[in-house]
């Protein structure tokens, strides 16, 4: 029977970028998929007759860009397009356009108010700035700091030589953002509610935060961590869906040689003389290999395809600990015509970007109260996009395809758990608050898909619909993530390691954590390194 | 006439940094604003012949401190044992849950196991941190060899705990403490009572991420006094800095502290008392607030713009009134035998993290959570014979009322609260004789402190250590030369301690 060099299980992007890379340093790998279909959460499927859904993540920004050109994906099929700006509905009727051109965003600014208009340039300045050092450390392995291990050593003068390369004054402020809630944070630039709520609706997402929770604030950096096409700060679509990242990933993948298996679902890793060895699947067919990567969220690999007794004392119960907090909705909805927004100028910005929904910072922070309570939010946050307004091969000529992204929507409901009246309540309280801002939309709506963080889970299989594979808090980001002693790749078992989001440096589709885990399991095989270093040309 | 120091507010910050001053030889003058001592902690009447400090027990005061400044002879009657805490059972015929002596009762073997397992790890790392409290930090960098040592100082305490107990510290200093109580225990009533030290004074509930662990190991960096009372600290250090030879003048306001350009840089000369006397001074050392001392006795105008800004952006608007009541005899709480100590009279987490969301939109908690105190208990003298005061801090109130904290605000934030406390003790409503509700603004007016907040500033990572108030004034030094911080606002932060006033003291004589 044949025995492969790796086997990594799932076939998310990250899944799929590792073993790219272990495929590129001449491994002979599996990567062994639960689903028909490969992506995991990176993933478009025709739901609806015609409409090509991206139904779960929906845009891309963090992608790395040095991995982008050295898997030379666009020779792979994808193609990034990049947003021209975000509209942001108030409560009062009112709404700000965030132009991603600099003037004309500058003007919109100061129709609400001259003083945020600079306070906007500040801020972006201030933001970039806090930005680039986090994106430093993006394809680097966190160190250990309760090891005096050379790299761990090495590591973490890296880290403390960024700090003091800020100078006095710049680290105080650092650690302040890293520790103030949004809410907080913005005050301190801006008068105008509109403009505090329309960013920090950045700083909520995919988190169990309110804007007024502290560590909110540097979730904002989410609006300028990313890039497109190397504008920093920028987001972007993929032409043809999400899926056609990990199309792009699967074909690089095989170019070098590299397999695919969907439809096979990993059940346990079997592990011998406290080595991992092989899977088993849920038909009960062995696939051995040397080395076994788990692609999925660390609670998941810890507790469910690994066995109890194979595991050192402790580790499940570590394991267990790790939080998620499941906090997003997604509704995605194919549509009869584009919507019109009333009180916004009908220009091409209004539907080649995003429409969000943050109302007020009150509005965000009730929200966020209704998530506390065990329900969805009566008056959710939205961030919306119609892809096919400029990407032609989602839906049919002269219809649309809308994605809605929700906070907060719990997992774990207080008044028991979900059923299909209460996820279509959900989704009714979606429609609804857009149908506020664009009369006549109800009307326009021919197929509604609406996922709540329970079929998030059921289908892809983050835990508690968790779109970061666990929350993105202090407590476990950098050498605590996915639990402090295991943030370097390795599990507790030989041969065995985690590559995805549940590790360094965590959520997003930047296909980072598979890289370094690649990066790291060649380093255990005495292999030279396939992953590229980060280039970091910001500057 | 002239003296060496000058120190406004006799606090307890303020004497303590007075009187290690004076025994180091200095002229001390301490001038304070009220007509007796104490700040926050001291004493009142309230009610005909019931007394109260908004203060009542004090917890964590460095030993080191007492005997130093020889409390003990000078009256302090501590004693260094955990205050017995309690959590008063909603249900009637529900068990209560002590904690005396670092020992539970009330709750299964299991949850007493978990705590012992919880405190052992707390108390580690509290004794891993305790050595920082007491010392200035430096600030980081600029690479000085002394700021250098500090840190590394810390880096080799923080090993010495051990990789487990090393790692486990970084995990869940950022921890909301709903998570990390949660981890240990399955008791609703339980995880309330231990939360409250982590939360109370500052803006967070249970599930504010990042800034309360650290609160609650500041707390527990000492011992806590189990029988010491506020009053009696602060007439020990009273007369202890005044047998050192510190001078303190009563009902004297300083109006402002006179400032005048040297070569160099601006320099403290005095202050200005608003009877329009001058009193001039090598030094000026103000254990009032950050803003208060910088914006205010300083003037905004006389500092750089941007460090003005820093100071005008600290977070200190308070969340905590003062209830006291006059009853003409003891309550009885159900259930309860021998009530001492401290009562926690919140049914969970979550209740604590309802009354924080009304909080968050600027009106009072439709049901306040409190801690409750019966100061009396161990001072008769407090209450005429046979009646009791109850003093209880009501969370969360803010300081910014949407209602502008008028009449009828304050009617409904006392009622709320006597419907809580008479769910607790059927029948307290009608021992009630008089009240008194000192809401943050009340506390501001009356104390002078900027937002009627107990620690001056919130203790959160942000306005902690190297960063408290601000950076360039967390050495106890301002950008004015010869003015000093030594109050809450400053390293290590609030609570009746008297560190910042040593620290401060230390820094001076350096």
């Amino acid at each position: 029977m044949k025995r492969y060099d790796a086997i990594v299980i799932g076939a998310g992007h990250n899944g799929l970028t590792n073993a790219a890379y272990l495929a590129k340093a001449g491994l002979d790998v599996l990567v062994v998929e639960k689903n028909d279909y490969i992506g995991g959460a990176a993933v478009s499927r025709e739901l609806y007759d015609g409409w090509t859904y991206s139904n779960c993540s929906y845009v891309c920004s963090m992608m790395r860009q040095v991995l982008h050109r050295d898997l030379d994906l666009g020779r792979h099929g994808l193609m990034l397009i990049p947003y021209l700006g975000t509209i942001n509905f108030g409560d009062a009727g009112n709404a700000l356009i965030s132009y991603h051109s600099k003037s004309a965003a500058y003007n919109e600014l100061k129709r609400h108010s001259r003083h945020d208009a600079d306070a906007k340039l500040r801020i972006r300045a201030d933001l970039t700035r806090y930005a680039l050092i986090i994106r430093k450390t993006l394809l680097r392995t966190p160190p250990d700091p309760a090891w005096m291990r050379i790299r761990d050593i090495r590591e973490l003068l890296f880290l403390a030589k960024q700090f003091w390369s800020l100078g006095e004054k710049e680290i105080y402020e650092y650690v302040r953002f890293f520790t103030l809630s949004a809410a907080d944070f913005l005050d301190e630039y801006f008068e105008t509610d509109l403009i505090k709520a329309s960013m920090a609706s950045s700083g909520i997402i995919g988190t169990a935060l309110g804007v007024h929770s502290p560590g909110s604030s540097y979730i904002l950096l989410h609006h300028v961590m990313g890039d497109v096409d190397g504008n920093v700060g920028a987001w972007g679509l993929a032409r043809g869906g999400m899926g056609a990242i990990s199309k792009a990933l699967e074909s690089a993948l095989r170019s070098f040689g590299g397999a695919v298996r969907s439809e096979a679902e990993v059940v346990r890793v079997l592990v011998r003389h406290g080595r991992a060895c092989g899977v088993v699947l849920a038909n009960g067919e062995e696939i051995h290999s040397k080395i076994v990567v788990s692609n999925l969220d660390a609670k998941r690999t810890f507790t469910k395809i690994m066995d109890k007794r194979d595991l050192p004392p402790g580790i499940f119960e570590k394991a267990s600990k790790y939080k998620f907090h499941g906090s997003s909705g997604k509704v995605n909805i194919a549509l009869d015509a584009l919507p019109k927004f009333t009180g916004v100028p009908d220009n091409p910005y209004v539907n080649r970007g995003s429409q969000a929904y943050p109302g007020s910072m009150h509005t965000l922070e009730r929200a966020f109260d209704c998530w506390k309570r065990g329900r969805f939010s009566d008056v959710p946050f939205i961030e919306s996009v119609i892809p096919s307004a400029w990407d032609p091969t989602v839906a049919p000529p002269g219809k649309h395809w809308m994605s809605n992204f929700i906070q907060y929507c719990p997992a774990e409901l207080s008044d028991g758990p979900w059923t299909p009246e209460k996820r279509d309540a959900f989704g009714q309280a979606v429609v609804e608050r857009i149908e506020a801002y664009s009369p006549g939309f109800k009307d326009l709506i021919l197929h509604m898909e609406v996922r709540t963080p329970h079929e998030i889970e059921q289908e892809v299989g983050l835990t508690e619909g968790n779109i970061f594979q666990g929350e993105l808090t202090i407590d476990q980001l950098l050498f605590n993530r996915p639990f402090p002693g295991y943030a370097q790749y390795r599990m507790p078992v030989k041969r065995m390691y985690m590559c995805g989001s549940s590790t360094h440096p965590g959520g997003g589709v930047s296909s980072a954590c598979g890289a370094n885990a690649a990066r790291e399991i060649l380093l255990d095989l005495r292999k030279p390194s396939t992953v590229p270093e980060d280039d970091c040309d910001d500057e | 006439m002239s003296f060496d120091a000058i120190v406004i507010g006799a606090g307890h910050n303020g004497l303590v940094c007075a009187a290690y001053l004076a025994k180091h030889g200095q002229r001390v003058l301490v001038v304070e604003s009220q007509d007796r001592c104490g700040g926050l902690a001291s004493q009142h009447e309230f009610h005909d012949g019931y007394r109260c400090a908004n203060a009542q027990h004090v917890s964590h005061f460095p030993e080191r401190i007492s005997k130093d400044l020889n409390l003990v002879k000078h009256g302090f009657d501590g004693a260094y044992a955990d205050i017995p805490l309690t959590w008063l059972n909603p249900d009637a015929d529900g068990a209560h849950i002590a904690l005396v002596d670092g020992h539970l009762s009330g709750v299964d073997a299991g949850e007493q196991a978990a705590y012992q397992q919880y405190r052992h790890l707390l108390r580690r790392i509290a004794s891993m941190l305790a050595p920082f409290w007491l010392k200035t930090v430096p600030p980081i960098g600029n690479n000085h060899l002394s700021e250098m040592m500090s840190f590394a100082h810390l880096g080799l305490k923080m090993r010495a705990l051990g990789k487990d107990d090393m790692r486990e510290f970084l995990r869940i200093v950022a921890l909301p403490i709903r998570d990390l109580l949660d981890e240990y225990f399955d008791h609703p009533g339980l995880k309330a009572m231990l939360s409250w030290d982590a939360l109370i004074g500052s803006r967070q509930a249970p599930r504010s991420p990042n800034n309360s662990l650290l609160a609650l190991l500041y707390r527990m960096a000492d011992r806590s006094l189990t029988s010491a009372r506020a009053d009696s600290l602060i007439c020990a250090l009273e007369a202890s800095a005044r047998a050192s030879g510190v001078e303190i003048r009563l009902s004297k306001r300083v109006e402002r502290v006179t400032i005048e350009p040297r070569s160099e840089c601006l320099c403290a000369t005095g202050v200005e008392l608003a009877d329009g006397e001058h009193i001039e001074a090598v030094r000026v050392v103000s254990s009032a607030d950050p803003k208060t001392t910088l914006l205010q006795l300083v003037g905004g105008d006389q500092l750089e713009i941007e460090f003005a800004g820093r100071i005008n952006r600290i977070r200190d608007r308070g969340l905590v009134s003062k209830l006291h009541l006059a009853l003409r005899t003891a309550p009885t709480f159900a259930g309860l035998e021998a009530p001492r100590g401290r009562f926690i009279l919140a049914p969970m987490m979550d209740s604590i993290e309802w009354a924080f969301d009304d909080a968050k939109y600027g009106r009072i908690p439709q049901v306040p959570v409190l801690e409750v105190t019966l100061p009396s208990l161990a001072d008769q003298s407090l209450a005429p014979a046979g009646g009791q005061v109850l003093s209880a801090n009501v969370l969360y109130t803010p300081y910014a009322q949407a209602d502008n904290w008028d009449d009828m605000t304050r009617q409904l934030l006392l009622a709320r609260c006597l419907n809580v406390l008479e769910h607790y003790a059927p029948g307290l409503r009608d021992l009630v004789i008089g009240t008194e509700l000192l809401t943050p603004v009340d506390l501001e007016v009356r104390y002078g402190v900027s937002g009627g907040h107990w620690h001056h500033g919130d203790i959160a990572l942000d306005q902690l250590i190297m960063m408290r108030p601000t950076y360039g004034a967390a050495q106890y030094r301002t950008p004015i030369s010869g003015l000093f911080l030594c109050g809450a606002g400053s390293h290590p932060g609030g609570d009746l301690t008297g560190i910042p006033g040593h620290n401060a003291a230390k820094e001076i004589l350096r």
